[in-house]
């Protein structure tokens, strides 16, 4: 049998079936060095052990025989049934210590007790709808400590049982006893400071820099214009960074002591100094680097530096996407006449000096 | 702002200073004969190579150095744009000024530069051979001339009957006249293929800076750069000897910190003699290494100061000691050159473009060498020699009575040495007393008097209009000159309380306290972890770069030996500054940003 649960860095794509496209996503971008928040994956393993013990096959049998998907009042009302069981239902022994043991050790890696952790279904069947209707409820934020952790997981697993989900598998003629889910548990990142990446310079489309904008606390601010960022250039061959222009971040969002962010003043000491220390913008190029590589064109990354985690280990990726602008313009090669000669072209470099010093 | 420099008739002569034009030759001065060219155009000092005042027969090297550059310019080669760079003293500094080619004969020029550099790039390997025995055959031939006190009478068979009809008094003067000979046409050897190797860089310069905007002057330098230079094996048989020291077991010899004793102990024992004859394997050539420019007959050599590479060497053993590793991780540097090669190829745009940068990278490696080489050969190992000869020479008049130390004899103009052979000549073939020695002693006490008045004046960084855009290419490469640090220099160096700016020669970013320094006799008050702040460096100080966290420079650009060394040694560096000297203080705590070639005073 597969193991209960799978640590991102454990994965490769044999378990992609057992632990869901999300987690397979984050399981896979660790392994190519993008460093998403920490975290692991409850397996279906974890699910059908959890589903065997409670005998939730009988319970389906008895409550779903006769199911009329028609009638909307009853379908509520059973599909509601189906979820408390759920939630309710005792795990067995060796799936509730692996996931118990398991946030713990993420909690010690972390250095937090009772870290906050993002608990997410993740979805086995990329061609069924089935977990993507689930997916409609499932995302539970700043979940703390155990207790919480294995109840936000049955949560996760009794979404399995919406109304939707469950009407199709009904009209499909689906076995509702054959859905599995696999669930996500990731550290909440809790920015230092976060910003924007480009794999160019945004100005003159420079494939060789990484643009960076940063401001600190959540990354908010950045996305939103409300604070203007730092702004750094970072050569991408050497990593070194070549240009950086500091700017009054005045506000930052940041988190308050119940787990909810709000937006605050910046103490002008700290509003003035750069967000980011010449170590971490190289490791933030390098990351953005990294993830143009691994996607094959040029990205527009989100990252935060998280505070819970150790220097050389706290710059997390929180979104890549594609670049849009300069990567849909036809790229110029710069090769001119005169450069197919050596002779030719050393006389026109003599002659037309180009070389500004500094931009 | 101001918009222009000072003109150079306006700059006064230091008090006691007074009479300083007798000490060079008139062309090399301003004067009224050609005002009005030389105050229609910008002068820039030369504080790369010359930073200190010229005593008169010094100003040799810098009057042959700087002809045979324009001459290769503009007579051999016809580098299109740019004919040679014109050259004076101004209250003992040197100032250069690069002459443009008139426009109407440009098209005329390409013609013949194509023709004639185009040999040169095409036969750049077989030429470059034979550069490297014509520099060795004519060290040989600077080693053979010597200078002895003129004989009693001559040698009967070895003068009188050879029947070669001539005598010492002839050969001294004769040895004198090639020993200038040589020294002018080592610096023809010099030029032969220095700015051609520029431009062949500056081709692939202009290249990467147009694909990437961006992209770091030092990264372009790094790809180019050679793995094994020349320059730095002087470094490197440093450390080979504190090897063989320590494997030897004669390590301890060195910890007494007095040279005679460690030689006395090391002559003690079989080991010691066999490490002694390893040093002078390495000595010759590699210790023909000034700890200054080179162009100064006061900086000292490695081999005539044998206490200099001895404290490195026991620096090195000390180090060894402690279990650090002194070899150059060779592979990895290679390793780490192919990767950033590799890694700007795949970011172009195109596979066109691919090909034309590997093309201009191929032959600017092809160039290379002789750019990071020939210092060594030229204004090390040869002027060492040249030094050595000369204080030979001056020893001589010493015990004529014409003055009173060999080095007496620089404080004379090259021609002026031509004089006081001849009168000592004649007054060897009366006989009848020199006139020098009634004359000379009283001409160098006043000289040494105008260089010392000389020596506290701070030189003006330029003179003149500057234009508005400085565009030529060995300017720029060769000395650091940018429309920046021009408006910089005209804005006084303080254009930012606390700040200096100047080239980004070596990256990296730290903090740390400040050793400001202003000859190579001060290297030994550098304490770990201090921030070098001179006038310029040597390749010779690499040894301390152990020490130091990040070098800062009045003068000097990407390309200039201490922006080279520095990148090799992977210390951040800012060169160029114009007034690191002059603002910053020893122990004031600065930071320096070699990534952006800025310099901050913290305190």
């Amino acid at each position: 049998m597969t193991s209960v649960t799978m640590w991102f860095e454990g994965y490769w794509p044999g378990l992609k079936g057992e632990v869901g496209g999300k987690a397979a996503s984050l399981g896979e971008m660790t392994g190519a060095g993008l460093p998403v928040p920490p975290g692991f994956a409850v397996t279906t393993a974890g699910y059908r052990a959890a589903h065997d013990a409670a005998d939730l096959d009988a319970t389906l049998a008895r409550l779903l025989h006769e199911l009329d998907i028609s009638d909307t009042a009853q379908v509520s009302r059973v599909c509601s049934e189906i979820r408390d069981v759920i939630r309710t239902m005792p795990l067995p022994g060796e799936v509730e210590k692996q996931i118990r043991h398991d946030y713990s050790e993420l909690c010690r890696k972390c250095d937090v007790e009772d870290l906050p952790v993002a608990v997410r279904s993740s979805a086995t069947s990329e061609d069924s709808p089935d977990a993507s209707f689930a997916g409609e409820h499932d995302t539970y934020l700043w979940i703390r400590g155990g207790d919480a952790v294995v109840d936000a997981v049955r949560r996760c697993w009794a979404s399995l049982f919406t109304d939707r989900a469950t009407c199709y598998r009904v009209e499909m003629g689906y076995e509702h006893r054959s859905v599995e889910m696999a669930v996500v548990i990731q550290k909440m990142v809790r920015p230092i400071a976060a910003g924007v990446a480009f794999t160019l310079n945004p100005a003159n489309g420079d494939r060789s820099q990484v643009a960076i904008d940063a401001a600190w606390g959540f990354g908010e601010a950045v996305v939103s214009g409300e604070v203007t960022p730092d702004n750094f250039l970072v050569d991408k061959v050497l990593l070194e960074v070549s240009k950086r222009e500091i700017s009054n971040k005045a506000h930052e969002y940041r988190l308050t002591d119940h787990d909810s962010v709000e937006k605050a003043e910046v103490e002008p000491e700290r509003a003035q100094v750069p967000c980011l220390t010449d170590p971490q913008l190289k490791a933030i190029a390098a990351l953005a680097k990294t993830a143009e590589k691994h996607y094959g064109c040029p990205q527009d990354i989100e990252w935060a530096v998280d505070a819970d985690l150790a220097d050389g280990d706290n710059i997390i990726l929180l979104q890549a996407r594609p670049e849009t602008v300069w990567s849909k313009k036809p790229r110029q090669s710069v090769t001119g006449s005169a450069d197919k000669n050596p002779m030719a072209s050393i006389v026109s470099t003599l002659m037309n000096p180009l070389y500004a010093r500094r931009d | 702002m101001a918009d222009r420099f000072p003109s150079p008739f306006d700059i006064e002569t230091p008090a006691g200073a007074e009479g300083w034009q007798d000490m060079y030759v008139y062309s090399s001065l301003f004067s009224e004969a050609r005002r009005e060219f030389e105050d229609s155009i910008f002068w820039f000092q030369d504080g790369v190579h010359w930073p200190k005042v010229l005593t008169p027969w010094d100003a040799t090297f810098y009057e042959f150095a700087i002809a045979s550059l324009s001459q290769y310019n503009t007579r051999h080669l016809q580098v299109p744009p740019a004919n040679g760079i014109a050259f004076r003293i101004l209250n003992g500094y040197g100032y250069l000024t690069p002459v443009p080619a008139d426009p109407a004969t440009i098209e005329a020029r390409v013609e013949n530069f194509m023709d004639r550099a185009g040999f040169y790039f095409m036969n750049w390997n077989d030429l470059y051979d034979k550069w490297m025995v014509k520099i060795r055959d004519l060290v040989k031939e600077l080693e053979s001339v010597n200078f002895e006190p003129l004989p009693e009478i001559e040698d009967a068979d070895g003068v009188v009957k050879s029947g070669a009809g001539l005598g010492s008094g002839y050969q001294i003067q004769e040895n004198y006249r090639t020993l200038l000979d040589l020294a002018l046409k080592l610096w023809n050897y010099h030029f032969e293929f220095l700015n051609l190797g520029y431009a062949a860089y500056l081709d692939f310069f202009g290249f990467c800076k147009q694909a990437f905007p961006g992209i770091p002057d030092l990264a372009i330098a790094k790809m180019v750069a050679g793995v094994e230079v020349d320059l730095f094996r002087p470094d490197e048989e440093l450390k080979r000897l504190a090897r063989v020291a320590l494997e030897s077991g004669v390590a301890e010899a060195f910890a007494v910190g007095d040279v005679e004793q460690t030689c006395e102990i090391l002559k003690g024992s079989d080991a010691g003699r066999a490490w002694i004859a390893s040093f002078q394997e390495s000595a010759e050539p590699w210790f023909n290494f000034s700890t200054g420019s080179g162009f100064y007959h006061s900086d000292k050599i490695w081999i005539e100061n044998v206490e200099i590479p001895f404290d490195f060497i026991n620096d090195y053993i000390v180090k060894l000691q402690s279990g650090e590793d002194l070899a150059r991780p060779m592979e990895a540097i290679r390793a780490e050159r192919d990767r950033v090669v590799n890694e700007y190829a795949e970011l172009l745009a195109t596979d066109e473009d691919r090909e034309a940068f590997q093309g201009k990278l191929g032959l600017a490696r092809v160039v290379f060498p002789y750019v990071e080489n020939h210092n060594f050969y030229v204004e090390h190992w040869s002027h060492s020699v040249i030094w050595r000869k000369m204080r030979q020479l001056g020893e001589v008049f010493v015990k004529e009575g014409f003055w009173s130390e060999p080095n007496d004899i620089f404080y004379l103009k090259r021609t002026e040495v031509e004089d006081a052979l001849w009168d000592y000549y004649v007054s060897w073939a009366t006989p009848e007393p020199p006139a020098g020695p009634g004359r000379w002693p009283g001409i160098i006490d006043k000289r040494k008097g105008i260089c010392k008045a000389l020596a506290t004046w701070k030189p003006v960084p330029a003179l003149g209009a500057p234009p508005e855009v400085i565009t030529e290419p060995f300017t720029v490469m060769l000395w650091g000159i940018t429309s920046d640090s021009v408006s910089a220099w005209l804005g006084g160096g303080d254009a930012k309380e606390g700040e200096l700016r100047g080239m980004a020669a070596s990256p990296g970013l730290v903090e740390g306290l400040a050793r400001v320094i202003f000859s190579p006799d001060q290297i030994g008050e550098i304490q770990q972890g201090e921030i070098l702040v001179a006038p310029l460096t040597a390749p010779s100080w690499a040894p301390i770069f152990g020490k130091i966290q990040a070098t800062v420079t009045d003068t000097g650009g990407m390309m200039s030996h201490a922006a080279i060394v520095c990148r090799e040694y992977g210390l951040p560096a800012v060169t160029g500054t114009g007034f690191a000297t002059t603002n910053i203080k020893t122990g004031q705590r600065i930071r320096v940003d070699g990534n952006n070639g800025v310099v901050t005073v913290l305190d």
